[in-house]
């Protein structure tokens, strides 16, 4: 009878991979400074987005001050074409445009890890099918498409986020299909499957936990994607015109002459904002990812200074 | 023979995609609600003989199948449809505005693509120096602004030293010698194709850099080194050669995100390109031209991954094993 850690599989699994996914997050929020700065900067901006009705300083449906009226103390970000306090538009706009990145992001990942979990689980005829379709997805150039689905179907808030969702789930799909598939042959579904258990019961308990890091770390980066998204089928008119989003406010300002009347501060503080939300997701996606690559720590070899880094997560003996 | 087996399968993929892309479009503006005769038969006091006149004329009465077969022949014979904006067929005006668009995505392409492989290249071979950290943190943030704001930006910034938007002076007289128009268009193309550039290269620095480390810790570096040749040499020639294999791939996956970049680049400069015709085809609900700019964008990073494919099979034969 073979023991359990006899096998050179379970025993790098047992030593390397942290046994629960709170463990695993804490682990990589101690370790790298890049996703505490990243998730820092999300929660801030979640944060304000609830709390932004109730902070704002003014109203961003009434007139409070002159058309284009620069930054001031009374209005610190200035005003846009319609005397609307910018610092208010700013908070609230935030609120719709990061609903429209989670909800998009939510149908996206419910369709890309459906597919890569069936896809890689099931292997065969589903595989072939499934990663046909993506493939196909995957070439046409998605904000073209979007551009021509949102124009069609009529410019809503609600078709704006299942237009991002049903189009930006391919690169998810294949890579949670791949990280399934290697899961899949580990020893203990196996044994899983040889003791009775049913493939739903293997999906849900054994697959699903092992692909949740990466599928985190998928969705955060999907989400900068669907922000980036948003504006821009906002910035072509494509998004409902009654709702305030940061993606609205850089088209009026774009479309009202904001530029000719030297209105910067119409521009400039909204693309910051998007940025820093991007960049939060990016830093903290980016790191959960690499945390879970053990590949990409063999290549901590600079050929300057000439020493190796040391391996974390593998063997004794790799490299 | 496998190179031939290679090309051939991913010729047949792109057929297969083209195809899907027509068939999408051709669907897309049927199973949502409204039509063309219910857009044009708003006019006061339609009767309902009109909307039939026009259902039978758009063949809008013969059953779905037999009009997509239509559509299909017609396609392949050039003929997109003619636009409600302008009573002129769509296909002569989508080729005009390509010529104008492929120039403008190039330029900034292609120096998106020459920064992105130097500042990746530094930053892995000076890893962990400032100059890394300037180069990265500055390839994330300009991946991350929107592209519609780094126009807007470099329009504030620009304005009035270079020209702001169009493609030439209109009061250039076209009397003047053919080097002189290029030069205008060289200048209007400055602010659009540097948008690009920035819009685009911060992804390739990342990818260039990861797949150059990567590249740095192989044996074969090891083995370079250990026979005395200096750093330059090593990274031109042994690192950097393997390094730029994945580059390839994400080019060509980068193409529609370019595109869309361009179309919004477009706007803000009025390039009169696919893109702004795209943009004026949803302020105009001009259906046709708005099928037609799909469909030839589409195509065209349909046909460039295909390329894409056959370069990388160049560098890398091994892939069809």
């Amino acid at each position: 009878m073979t023991l359990p850690l006899q096998d050179p599989q379970l025993a790098a699994e047992a030593e390397g991979q942290p046994s629960t996914r709170a463990g695993f997050f804490r682990t990589v929020l101690r370790e790298r400074k890049a996703a505490v700065v990243g998730l820092s900067i999300i929660g801030f901006f979640v944060v304000l987005s609830i709390i932004a009705p109730y902070i704002s300083p003014y109203s961003i449906t009434e007139q409070t001050c002159a058309v284009y009226a620069p930054p001031s103390s009374a209005h610190w970000l200035g005003c846009d074409d319609g005397g609307i306090d910018m610092l208010s538009q700013l908070m609230q706009g935030g609120r719709i445009s990061l609903v429209v990145g989670f909800a998009a992001t939510l149908v996206a990942m419910i369709i890309g890890g459906g597919v890569g979990l069936l896809s890689g689980y099931f292997g065969r005829a589903t595989d072939v099918v499934l990663m046909r379709i993506t493939d196909y997805l995957l070439v046409i150039p998605d904000l073209v498409l979007m551009i021509v689905i949102a124009d069609v179907w009529g410019a809503s808030l609600f078709h704006v986020i299942i237009v991002i969702g049903i189009l930006e789930w391919t690169s998810t799909a294949r890579i949670i299909r791949a990280q399934v598939m290697s899961v899949r042959e580990r020893v203990y579904v196996k044994r899983t499957r040889a003791l009775g258990a049913g493939n739903t019961r293997i999906i849900f308990k054994h697959i699903l936990p092992q692909v949740g890091p990466l599928l985190i770390a998928n969705t955060v980066l999907t989400i900068a994607i669907a922000i980036y998204l948003e504006t821009a089928l906002a910035f072509l008119g494509l998004a409902d015109p009654t709702v305030t989003s940061w993606g609205t406010i850089l088209e009026h300002a774009f479309e009202r002459t904001a530029i000719s009347s030297g209105a910067w501060w119409a521009i400039v503080p909204v693309g910051l904002v998007i940025a820093a939300v991007i960049v939060g997701c990016f830093l903290f996606g980016q790191a959960v990812e690499d945390a879970l690559n053990p590949r990409l720590k063999v290549a901590n070899l600079s050929v300057r200074r000439w020493r190796l880094r040391p391996l974390v997560g593998r063997g004794p003996d790799a490299l | 023979m496998r190179s031939a087996d290679y090309v051939l399968k991913r010729g047949f993929f792109a057929l297969v995609t083209v195809f899907v892309a027509i068939t999408i479009n051709f669907f897309l503006f049927r199973v949502l609600p409204g039509s063309a005769v219910s857009d044009l038969s708003r006019v006061p006091k339609a009767s309902p003989q009109l909307k039939h006149a026009l259902t039978v004329e758009f063949g809008l009465d013969k059953p779905k199948w037999q009009q997509y077969l239509i559509y299909l022949r017609e396609l392949f014979h050039g003929n997109m449809g003619i636009s409600f904006a302008n009573q002129q067929p769509v296909s002569h005006l989508l080729i005009a505005d390509l010529k104008n668009t492929i120039p403008m995505v190039t330029v900034g392409t292609v120096a998106a693509i020459v920064v992105g492989m130097v500042t990746g290249i530094l930053s892995a071979w000076r890893r962990g120096s400032a100059a890394d950290h300037v180069s990265t943190n500055g390839a994330i943030l300009f991946y991350a602004f929107p592209t519609q704001w780094l126009g807007l930006m470099l329009l504030i910034i620009f304005a009035g030293t270079l020209p702001a938007g169009g493609m030439e002076n209109p009061f250039l007289f076209s009397a003047e010698p053919f080097w002189q128009h290029l030069g205008d268009i060289a200048q209007h193309m400055v602010l659009p194709a540097a948008t690009l550039l920035l819009t685009a290269y911060g992804s390739y620095t990342l990818v260039v850099r990861s797949s150059m480390l990567e590249t740095l810790g192989e044996d074969y570096v090891l083995t370079a080194r250990a026979k005395g040749l200096p750093d330059r040499r090593v990274v031109r020639r042994h690192a950097f050669r393997n390094a730029m294999l994945p580059m390839v791939t994400l080019v060509a996956l980068d193409l529609g995100y370019i595109v869309g970049g361009a179309v919004l680049i477009e706007v803000i400069f009025s390039w009169p390109g696919i893109g702004l015709a795209m943009y004026d085809a949803i302020q105009q609900r001009d259906y046709p031209m708005l099928q037609g700019g799909f469909l030839i964008l589409t195509v065209a990073v349909i046909f460039l991954n295909f390329a894409a494919d056959l370069f990388y099979f160049r560098l890398d034969p091994r892939i069809s094993q």
